[in-house]
């Protein structure tokens, strides 16, 4: 069987504007965000990816999602190269295969709940959106809640509503970059309870980025990462 | 279609979360501003082509300053065409002891051509159709005279020598011109009774008019014969080039009520610009997320574009039936001027209010909207990247581009157009400048001063000053946009009372009332008995002669050499006159006034000099009863016509004219009190036309009055679009002031010291605005009152008080409700929500 995710010796090396004042000769100071990185994801697993902040897992979550693209190295989704896409072939891949879930929440803020979680099935073009949001909206509790803006609901609650809208496609993958990072200790841990039996109900390969040890615990597998590089081998938890 | 129904949806949901209310309301404003007027105009014109031949009474009018040779009425009748003849003048009716000044039109049977007079057999009864005209001795007058005169069916009203029976009130008389004298009451009686008036003496201005009907051939045939006939003073007017006093008259005040809806419509661009940007600014986050979804970035535009198109359809709509209601109001305030029913308007300028609004969204909403295209998916993950630059002088350049063409199709009139586009460009431009100017200024002030040590408060008032250059760059978007508005409001508040109030203060108390024409040599002795016996002072009385020019140092004058609009000016008679002495109000600036023993000489009026090229040592010839007079041009006078004297552009040097055919003139002021003195000058003399100037100016006063309702009603067209871009470009600041406000708290500010810094910033910002609100509008009020009505501007200093006032209100408004928003959120919601 394939990976779901394949990397292989990604680097990600971006230039940094010239300090003001510096001869134009020289060339522009660079810095290494990723180093070779090789990851294998099948089908079914829940990876952790875990380290310091600023050791570039967000980095890496968006080269892995197609949402940038690697200075070198390769990225392969569901047996796709990355690379050979362009930008509107990658968002199809991302139509088809990914959900996401972000520390941020990233709800509309002119959309309701509801239409927060419909948004995806409407660009997709899913007949009877509305009930199926409706529905993973009760899933996740908050079937009482549907018209309310992401102004009105609490912290928690909006991720609630963030990973309904993840999950109402039924994503192949699903990314989470810190999804607890802006909750408090209790809503974390109540959001990644409903995180991990949503997936266990669907059947969701999961990475997920967090810098919250007993939280990458939980999944499958640990990939470390310290300052761009993956530190020690693959451990199965 | 189902990429339609998605792109509705979102629309749907934006309008209910508030985030395009602005952006409608702008292009709403906008098309109601521009169908409103274009919806009139397009009645007006209708009206007209649907009434050409009843405005013209005929098919084919002749129309002289003297009788016409009867070979070309003959012409008419050898061709079996319908002929008809009128002569028009004005004249006073009299009845009992009262005397009024009135049109009086004298008709021949069979008139009207074309069109039907209506007439009533009373006053406020219904009115019928009529084939007729009055027989001789009979007259039919309109309700006004009959309400002036207090006269009924069977008096004898007196015009002239003559007494005629009033026969019918006349309720619609379709060709009644619409100059000047015609909004005095109106008189219709037999053309065989006017030999007998005595009214056409030397002196008196009739206009001859001869009316031709028939077969088009026949009327065309007729036209072309008699074109080249036509001499000085005559003039031909057919269907196509009927009534032009009307066309102009119309054309001239729609181009401005249209050039007042475009200023809407600018304002209104502004608006959209605003909100615009802050709708893509707010939606930069959904558009990273719907990427991140898979939604490409060209689907994401397509999607925008059709949201906001269905927007703008939809605000035209609207705009369009606003426009439709608005245009009643319009007609409704010139009704009088018209005068004609005028029929529904076409859909035609509906179309107009679509293609604005259209417009309006693809130069000022789509560029920004194009911006979020190019927002990087990658901001889900990292919200440290931001859009790239929005492309400043894209956007603003169609923009720019769209509202040229606008403003040019609109006015109709490439050069008017460009004027009006080049004000405000310059305004915008100034207002740019100066405020951009003045924030460095105060910033380095307030940098100067940060050594001295100050309390919390005057440090947080020193943040807020860094902050107005922190924010250059909105914060002078900002100003000017308040300045325009403002400018908007100041102009119709203050400005437009100061220049009614200035005009008014022109014309001195005592100044002259009353005039009086048609005076006969043998009667100016009489009629100044009549003032002493009175107990009035007797006025100066002017000799006035009606003369042509004919000769222009020696050459004969042709009218084609003339441009088109001094052509009549060249054409028409003059009123010259003869005098020893320069008249009061009246000053040399070249040349030397008439002394005792110089040569035969003419002084003319600088104005008419400038229009035909006349110059100092010039011979003039001027024609007077079949005999010609010429003399060098001794002097240029410029002379003040608000005087209400009786003005002359040309004066010859006593002795020149003396011999020519002569009538008098007089004006003088005659007290309220002794108003029966003017009834008394009418009886006496029953041929002397005296005007009522008073009653004249308010009647033009009220025709203006009407013109100004309706552009004024069109001008809150323009203060509603003015109060939008305030509100937009106080909106566009608020988030990043309520997020700074939120950071400031998280880093321990108080509530105290957040309000005085944003209390500082605001201050300057209202206050600045607010002063160059009151340039803008002093300026445009200057260049109104010097350059249109020529008279000096008196700076209203109140308006520097009430434009920063202004200004500062507007912005406490703004303080209150945006930074207590920011104030009574929790710094991390803020923060989070941002
Ligand atoms: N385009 C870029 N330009 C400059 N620095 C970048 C860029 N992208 C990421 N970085 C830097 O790379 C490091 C890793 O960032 P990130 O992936 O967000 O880390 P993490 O999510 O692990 O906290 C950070 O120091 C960040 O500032
Ligand atoms: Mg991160």
């Amino acid at each position: 069987m394939n990976p779901i995710i394949d990397v292989s010796r990604l680097c990600k090396i971006v230039s940094l504007a010239r300090p003001p004042g510096e001869a134009a000769v020289k060339p522009a100071p660079e810095l290494v965000i990723l180093q070779d990185i090789d990851i294998a994801v099948m089908a079914g697993e829940s990876v952790a990816i875990v380290g310091a902040s600023g050791s570039g897992k967000s980095t890496l979550l968006g080269l892995l999602a197609g949402l940038d693209l690697p200075t070198t190295g390769s990225v392969r989704l569901d047996g796709t190269d990355l690379a050979r896409l362009d930008e509107d072939g990658r968002a199809a891949l991302r139509a088809r295969l990914l959900g996401f879930v972000f520390q941020s929440f990233q709800l509309l803020p002119a959309f309701t709940a509801l239409e927060n979680v419909m948004l995806p099935l409407e660009l997709a073009g899913v007949a009877g959106a509305g009930d199926l949001a409706r529905a993973m909206l009760r899933r996740v509790g908050l079937g009482e809640r549907l018209a309310h803006y992401p102004k009105y609901l609490s912290g928690g609650e909006q991720q609630r509503v963030a990973l309904a809208r993840a999950f109402v496609m039924r994503p192949k993958l699903l990314m989470a970059d810190e999804p607890t990072g802006n909750l408090d200790a209790a809503t974390g841990a109540s959001v990644i309870e409903l995180l991990f039996e949503l997936n266990a109900e669907l059947g969701t390969t999961l990475l997920l980025v967090t810098h919250d040890e007993a939280l990458a615990g939980r999944c499958g597998r640990i990939v470390r990462l310290a300052a761009g590089r993956i530190v020690g081998e693959p451990v199965a938890a | 279609m189902s990429e339609i129904k998605l792109a509705l949806r979102l629309l749907l949901r934006d309008w209910r979360a508030g985030e395009l209310r602005v952006l409608a309301l702008a292009l709403i404003v906008a098309v109601a501003s521009v169908t409103s007027v274009g919806f009139f105009a397009d009645r007006v014109r209708q009206a007209l082509t649907r009434d050409a031949h009843q405005l013209l009474g005929a098919d084919l009018v002749l129309i002289a300053d003297h009788p016409w040779k009867p070979d070309i009425a003959d012409e008419i009748g050898k061709r079996g065409l319908a002929f008809a003849e009128t002569a028009a003048f004005i004249s006073m009716a009299r009845y009992g002891a009262a005397a009024t000044l009135t049109g009086v039109k004298a008709v021949s049977n069979g008139y009207p051509l074309r069109g039907k007079l209506r007439v009533s057999a009373g006053l406020n009864l219904p009115d019928n159709d009529t084939d007729v005209v009055p027989l001789p001795g009979v007259a039919w007058i309109d309700e006004r005279l009959a309400m002036a005169l207090s006269l009924r069916l069977g008096d004898a009203v007196e015009v002239g020598k003559l007494k005629l029976t009033v026969g019918a009130i006349l309720t619609l008389e379709p060709d009644r011109s619409a100059s000047f004298f015609n909004f005095a009451p109106r008189l219709i009686m037999h053309v065989d009774d006017l030999p007998d008036s005595g009214l056409v003496t030397t002196g008196s201005r009739v206009t001859y008019s001869l009316l031709a009907a028939g077969e088009p051939e026949a009327v065309s045939a007729l036209e072309k014969a008699l074109k080249p006939r036509l001499g000085r003073g005559e003039s031909l007017q057919s269907l196509e080039n009927a009534r032009p006093e009307i066309r102009n008259t119309l054309d001239r005040s729609q181009q401005f009520v249209g050039l007042t809806a475009l200023l809407a419509v600018v304002l209104a661009a502004v608006a959209v610009s605003l909100a615009t940007r802050r709708y893509s600014a707010r939606h930069q986050d959904a558009y990273a997320v719907m990427r991140c979804f898979g939604a490409s970035s060209g689907r994401l535009l397509r999607l925008a574009t059709l949201e906001f198109i269905a927007l703008g359809v939809a605000a035209s709509a609207v705009g369009c039936l606003i426009g439709f209601a608005a245009q009643f109001v319009i007609a409704g305030f010139v009704t009088e001027l018209i005068g004609a029913r005028l029929p529904v308007p076409s859909a035609l300028p509906a179309a107009q209010g679509f293609l604005t609004g259209l417009a309006l969204l693809l130069g000022f909403a789509l560029p920004p909207l194009l911006q979020l295209r190019n927002v990087p998916a990658l901001r889900v993950l990292r919200s440290d990247i931001g859009l790239p630059e929005q492309a400043t002088v894209l956007a603003w350049g169609t923009g720019v581009s769209v509202i040229s063409c606008l403003l040019v199709w609109q006015s109709g009139d490439l050069k008017l157009g460009l004027t009006v586009l080049c004000g405000f460009a310059g305004a915008f431009l100034v207002f740019g400048i100066l405020a951009h100017v003045s924030l460095r200024l105060l910033a380095r002030g307030n940098g100067r001063g940060a050594g001295a040590n100050g309390g919390s408060g005057r440090s947080m008032w020193r943040y807020g000053l860094a902050n107005l250059q922190r924010h250059a760059r909105t914060n002078t978007v900002q100003i000017m946009a308040l300045a325009l508005g403002l400018t908007a409001v100041l102009l119709l508040t203050f400005t437009r009372g100061d220049l009614l109030a200035t005009w008014q203060a022109t014309v001195p108390a005592d100044a002259p009332n009353r005039f009086i024409v048609n005076i006969q040599p043998e009667q100016k002795q009489p009629l100044l008995d009549l003032f002493k016996t009175s107990g009035l002072t007797p006025p100066p009385v002017h000799p006035m002669i009606r003369g042509r020019f004919t000769a222009y140092n020696g050459k004969p004058v042709r009218v084609e050499d003339f441009e088109e609009r001094d052509r009549r000016m060249a054409e028409r008679e003059f009123n010259l006159s003869y005098m020893a002495a320069l008249p009061d109000a009246n000053e040399v600036v070249a040349g030397r006034w008439f002394a005792a023993n110089d040569a035969a000489a003419f002084s003319v009026e600088e104005g008419i000099a400038k229009r035909l090229g006349w110059k100092l040592g010039d011979t003039l010839t001027w024609q007077v009863a079949g005999r010609e007079y010429s003399a060098p041009i001794g002097s240029i006078r410029k002379l003040n016509w608000d005087s209400m004297r009786v003005n002359f552009f040309v004066i010859a040097s006593p002795g020149l004219m003396d011999a020519a055919p002569t009538s008098f003139i007089t004006s003088f002021h005659l007290p309220e009190a002794r108003a029966a003195y003017a009834n008394a000058v009418s009886q006496r003399f029953t041929n002397l036309t005296v005007i009522d100037m008073s009653a004249i100016l308010k009647q033009a006063q009220s025709v203006i009055g009407q013109v100004v309702r309706a552009v004024q009603f069109v001008f809150l067209f323009a203060l509603g679009a003015g109060v939008l871009v305030l509100y937009s470009a106080l909106l566009s600041t608020q988030d990043e002031r309520q997020k700074e406000a939120a950071l400031m708290r998280s880093l321990g500010a108080s509530r105290a010291q957040i309000l005085s810094s944003q209390r500082a910033e605001f201050a300057v910002l209202g206050a600045l605005a607010g002063l160059l609100a009151a340039l803008g509008a002093t300026g445009i009020g200057w260049a109104i009152a010097s350059q249109v009505f020529h008279f000096p501007y008196q700076v209203n200093h109140w308006v520097w008080l009430a434009g920063p006032l202004a200004g500062l209100a507007c912005m406490a408004l703004n303080a209150w409700s945006g930074a207590r928003s920011a104030l009574n959120h929790p710094p991390l919601l803020a923060l989070r929500e941002s």
